[in-house]
C-alpha cells in the first residue's frame, strides 16, 4: 500500500523544510548571540582577531555598563581592600566604582515612555477603529486616508518644527512629550491594523449581546473585546518596537531627564575608551523587554484571526 | 409575554425594499409562522420588532408599549440568530448564562444554574456545557443558540428558521419541544422558516410575505386551503400544489386563467388520460410524477401503486382553486 496523503506532506517534505526553518532562524540568530556574548567578553577578548568563540566569561561588562568608576592613587587601593565580587573586577584595572550609572534610569525611561505610548496608541487605536468598522461616519474614507497619510512622510522630516513646537510648548525632554510624540507616529498604523481586525469581527455577536440586554458599550466591551485581542497583541507589539527602537527623535528631543536607552547605549562608548562589553550588555538588556512582551503575548499571535461560531 | 402589534412597518435598505407597509396583530402566546422566499423581508421584520434595524415608517407596539425609541434590551425580546451567532470566546454554558446576567435581567446565581442545566437538558445539550462554543458541530450550535433565547421569559420569542440545520429526528424532538414550550409558557413567538411541516403544525397563524409585503395572514389551514393568490398557494403544500391554463381539462371555470391543484385533489379514473413519468414510493403512500400535454403534475397514490413509465392514467380536478391572469383568487 502506498501512503499518499493529499494533506500529510511526505517525511522527507518535513525534513527538508524543518531543515530549512531551523537554518534560517540561526542565521537570524547570530548577530543576537553575537551580542550577547560580547556582553561577557573582557574588552581584549572583544575586540580580539581572530574573533574568539571561547573565552573566560566574566560580569565586567555588565558592572561597568550599571557604574562610574574612577581611578585611585595606589595608597588609597592598599588602603580599601575590595568589598563586593564587583568592586573586585573593577580593582584589576586600578580603579574604584564611584556610584550607579544612568543606564537603569534611562532604561525605565524607555520603559516608561515604550509601554506609555504603546498602550496609549492602542487605547485610541482600539476606539477609533471600533467607530471606523461599525458606524455609518462622514467622510469615514477620506478621515481613514488622512490617518494613513500621517505614516507617508517619514517622522524625522518633520524634526525641526517638532523641535520648536516642543520647546515653546515645554514637552521637550518630558517622558509626556515622547509618549505623544510615539503615540501620535504609532496612531495611524493602530486604526488600520485594528479596523481590519474588527472589521473580521461579525457583526452579529454585538447583535446577539444587544438583544441578550446589553447596552452598545457593554457589548463593545464583553463581546468584541476579547475577540480582537488577537489584533490588539499584535498591533500592541508592533507599535512597542517602533517606540522602543526610536532613536533619531529621543536624540533630538531628549537629553537628561526623558532620555531613552537607545541614545544613552551609544554614549557609553566615550567613557574610559571603546568599551565594548559594556555596549553589548546594554544592547542585551535592552532587548529583553520586547522579547519578554512577544513571548507572553504569543498565544495571541499564534491563534490567528477570529474564527468563530457564526455560520456563513 | 406580550401582543405584538405591526402598524404600516417599512424598512429599506437604500434603493431595495426591505418591508413595505406591514400591518399584523401577533395576538398574546400566538405562534406565529412567516413564510416567504428569501428576500422577502421575513429577517428584515424580526430585526425591526427587535431593534437591531430602525423603522422609517409605521409603529411597532409590544404589549402595548409604542417601542421606538427602545433598544434591543429595553424591548425585552430575544431572539435565535438564522447564523447562531454564539460568542466564540465563551463556553456553552458562559454562552447560555450571558442573557441571564446582563445588568437589565441581573438573575441571582442560583436561580442562573437551574435555568441553565433545565434548557440545557431540553436541548439535549447538557454533556456540552463546558465547551468552548466554537468546538461544537453545527447542529449543536443551533442548540445552544436557541436556548440563549429559552433561558429568558421575554415579552417576544423572534425565531429566524432555528431549525434549519439539525438532523430529521432532533428537528421533530424540537418542534414538538418548542410548541410545548410555547404552549406552556404562553410564550408568543414570531418564527421563520421554509419548511412547511413547521408551518402547519407549531404555527397558531400563518404570514406569507412577498417582496416586502404581507400578502396573506390567517391560521394553517386557511392559508392552506384558502390561498388568496397563486404565490400563496405555492408556499405551502410538499409536493407543491399543480398550477394548470384553466382549460386543461376542457371548459374553463368561468374568468380563470389559471386553476390550482393539490395533488390531493386530483381524482384518478376518470377524465383525461395522463401520462405517467415516474412514481416514487415513500412507504406511506405514492407519488405520481404524470405529464399531460407539456404540463407537469404531482399527485399521489396509495402505497402500493404500481404504474410502469410511460403508461396512461385517467385524471380529473377535484374542487380546483381557480385563478385570474394576474394570479389573484378568484374562487
Amino acid at each position: 500500500m502506498s501512503s499518499f496523503s493529499v494533506t500529510e506532506p511526505s517525511t522527507r517534505s518535513k525534513w527538508f523544510a524543518g531543515s530549512l526553518v531551523i537554518l534560517y532562524a540561526l542565521i537570524t540568530m547570530v548577530p543576537l548571540a553575537w551580542i550577547m556574548l560580547t556582553g561577557f567578553k573582557s574588552p581584549a577578548d572583544a575586540i580580539s582577531y581572530p574573533p574568539k568563540v571561547i573565552f573566560d566569561p566574566t560580569l565586567e561588562g555588565y558592572v561597568n555598563l550599571f557604574t562610574t568608576r574612577t581611578r585611585q592613587t595606589d595608597e588609597f587601593l592598599a588602603a580599601n581592600p575590595p568589598e563586593t565580587w564587583y568592586e573586585e573586577i573593577v580593582r584589576q584595572y586600578d580603579m574604584v566604582i564611584a556610584g550607579p550609572s544612568k543606564f537603569s534610569e534611562r532604561f525605565l525611561n524607555s520603559v516608561i515612555i515604550g509601554f506609555g505610548s504603546t498602550f496609549l496608541s492602542v487605547f485610541l487605536g482600539t476606539l477609533a477603529a471600533y467607530a471606523f468598522s461599525r458606524f455609518k461616519i462622514p467622510l469615514a474614507d477620506d478621515l481613514l486616508f488622512f490617518i494613513l497619510s500621517t505614516r507617508m512622510m517619514p517622522p524625522i522630516a518633520v524634526a525641526i518644527p517638532i523641535f520648536l513646537m516642543y520647546r515653546q510648548l515645554g514637552l521637550s525632554d518630558t517622558h509626556l512629550g515622547m509618549i505623544l510624540l510615539y503615540t501620535a507616529v504609532n496612531i495611524s498604523l493602530a486604526v488600520w491594523l485594528l479596523k481590519s481586525f474588527i472589521d473580521g469581527i461579525p457583526t452579529e455577536y454585538e447583535e446577539a449581546a444587544l438583544i441578550d440586554g446589553y447596552t452598545r458599550f457593554q457589548a463593545f466591551y464583553k463581546v468584541v473585546l476579547p475577540q480582537a485581542a488577537t489584533g490588539i497583541a499584535s498591533t500592541a507589539i508592533f507599535c512597542l518596537i517602533f517606540a522602543w527602537n526610536e532613536y533619531a527623535f529621543a536624540v533630538l528631543l531628549t537629553s537628561g531627564t526623558a532620555q531613552t536607552a537607545p541614545p544613552f547605549i551609544p554614549t557609553i562608548i566615550g567613557v574610559g575608551g571603546l568599551d565594548w562589553p559594556a555596549v553589548a550588555a546594554g544592547a542585551t538588556i535592552f532587548l529583553l523587554p520586547v522579547m519578554i512582551f512577544t513571548v507572553a503575548l504569543r498565544k495571541h499571535l499564534l491563534r490567528g484571526i477570529t474564527f468563530g461560531a457564526v455560520r456563513k | 409575554m406580550a401582543e405584538v402589534i405591526l402598524k404600516g412597518v417599512s424598512k429599506s435598505f437604500g434603493d431595495t425594499v426591505g418591508v413595505a407597509g406591514i400591518d399584523m396583530t401577533i395576538p398574546d402566546g400566538a405562534f406565529v409562522v412567516l413564510l416567504g422566499p428569501t428576500g422577502a423581508g421575513k429577517t428584515t421584520t424580526l430585526r425591526l420588532i427587535s431593534g437591531l434595524e430602525k423603522l422609517d415608517a409605521g409603529e411597532i407596539h409590544i404589549g402595548g408599549r409604542n417601542v421606538a425609541n427602545e433598544t434591543p434590551a429595553q424591548r425585552d425580546v430575544a431572539m435565535v440568530f438564522q447564523q447562531y451567532s454564539l460568542y466564540p470566546h465563551l463556553t456553552v454554558r458562559e454562552n447560555l448564562e450571558f442573557p441571564l446576567k446582563s445588568p437589565i435581567l441581573n438573575t441571582p446565581k442560583d436561580e442562573i444554574i437551574r435555568k441553565v442545566n433545565e434548557v440545557a437538558n431540553v436541548l439535549q445539550i447538557s454533556h456540552k456545557l463546558d465547551n468552548k462554543a466554537t468546538a461544537l458541530s453545527g447542529g449543536e450550535m443551533q442548540r445552544v443558540s436557541i436556548g440563549r433565547a429559552l433561558v429568558r421569559e421575554p415579552q417576544v420569542y423572534l425565531m429566524d428558521e432555528p431549525l434549519s440545520s439539525l438532523d430529521a429526528k432532533l428537528r421533530t424532538d424540537l418542534r414538538i419541544e418548542l410548541k410545548r414550550i410555547q404552549a406552556s409558557l404562553g410564550a408568543t413567538i414570531l418564527y421563520v422558516t421554509h419548511d412547511q411541516i413547521e408551518a402547519m403544525t407549531m404555527a397558531t397563524h400563518v404570514g406569507v410575505l412577498n417582496e416586502g409585503r404581507l400578502v396573506q395572514y390567517g391560521t394553517p389551514r386557511d392559508i392552506y386551503e384558502n390561498p388568496n393568490s397563486v404565490y400563496v398557494a405555492s408556499r405551502l403544500g410538499q409536493p407543491r400544489i399543480n398550477i394548470l391554463p384553466a382549460d386543461l381539462f376542457g371548459t374553463a371555470p368561468k374568468g380563470a386563467h389559471q386553476i390550482g391543484l393539490r395533488p390531493e385533489h386530483v381524482t384518478q379514473g376518470g377524465g383525461r388520460a395522463a401520462q405517467v413519468e415516474r412514481v416514487e414510493h415513500l412507504g406511506d403512500h405514492s407519488r405520481l410524477h404524470l405529464h399531460l400535454d407539456g404540463h407537469d403534475i404531482i399527485t399521489l397514490a396509495d402505497p402500493h401503486a404500481d404504474y410502469a413509465p410511460g403508461s396512461a392514467l385517467q385524471i380529473a380536478p377535484k374542487d380546483p382553486l381557480c385563478f385570474d391572469a394576474q394570479g389573484d383568487r378568484i374562487y
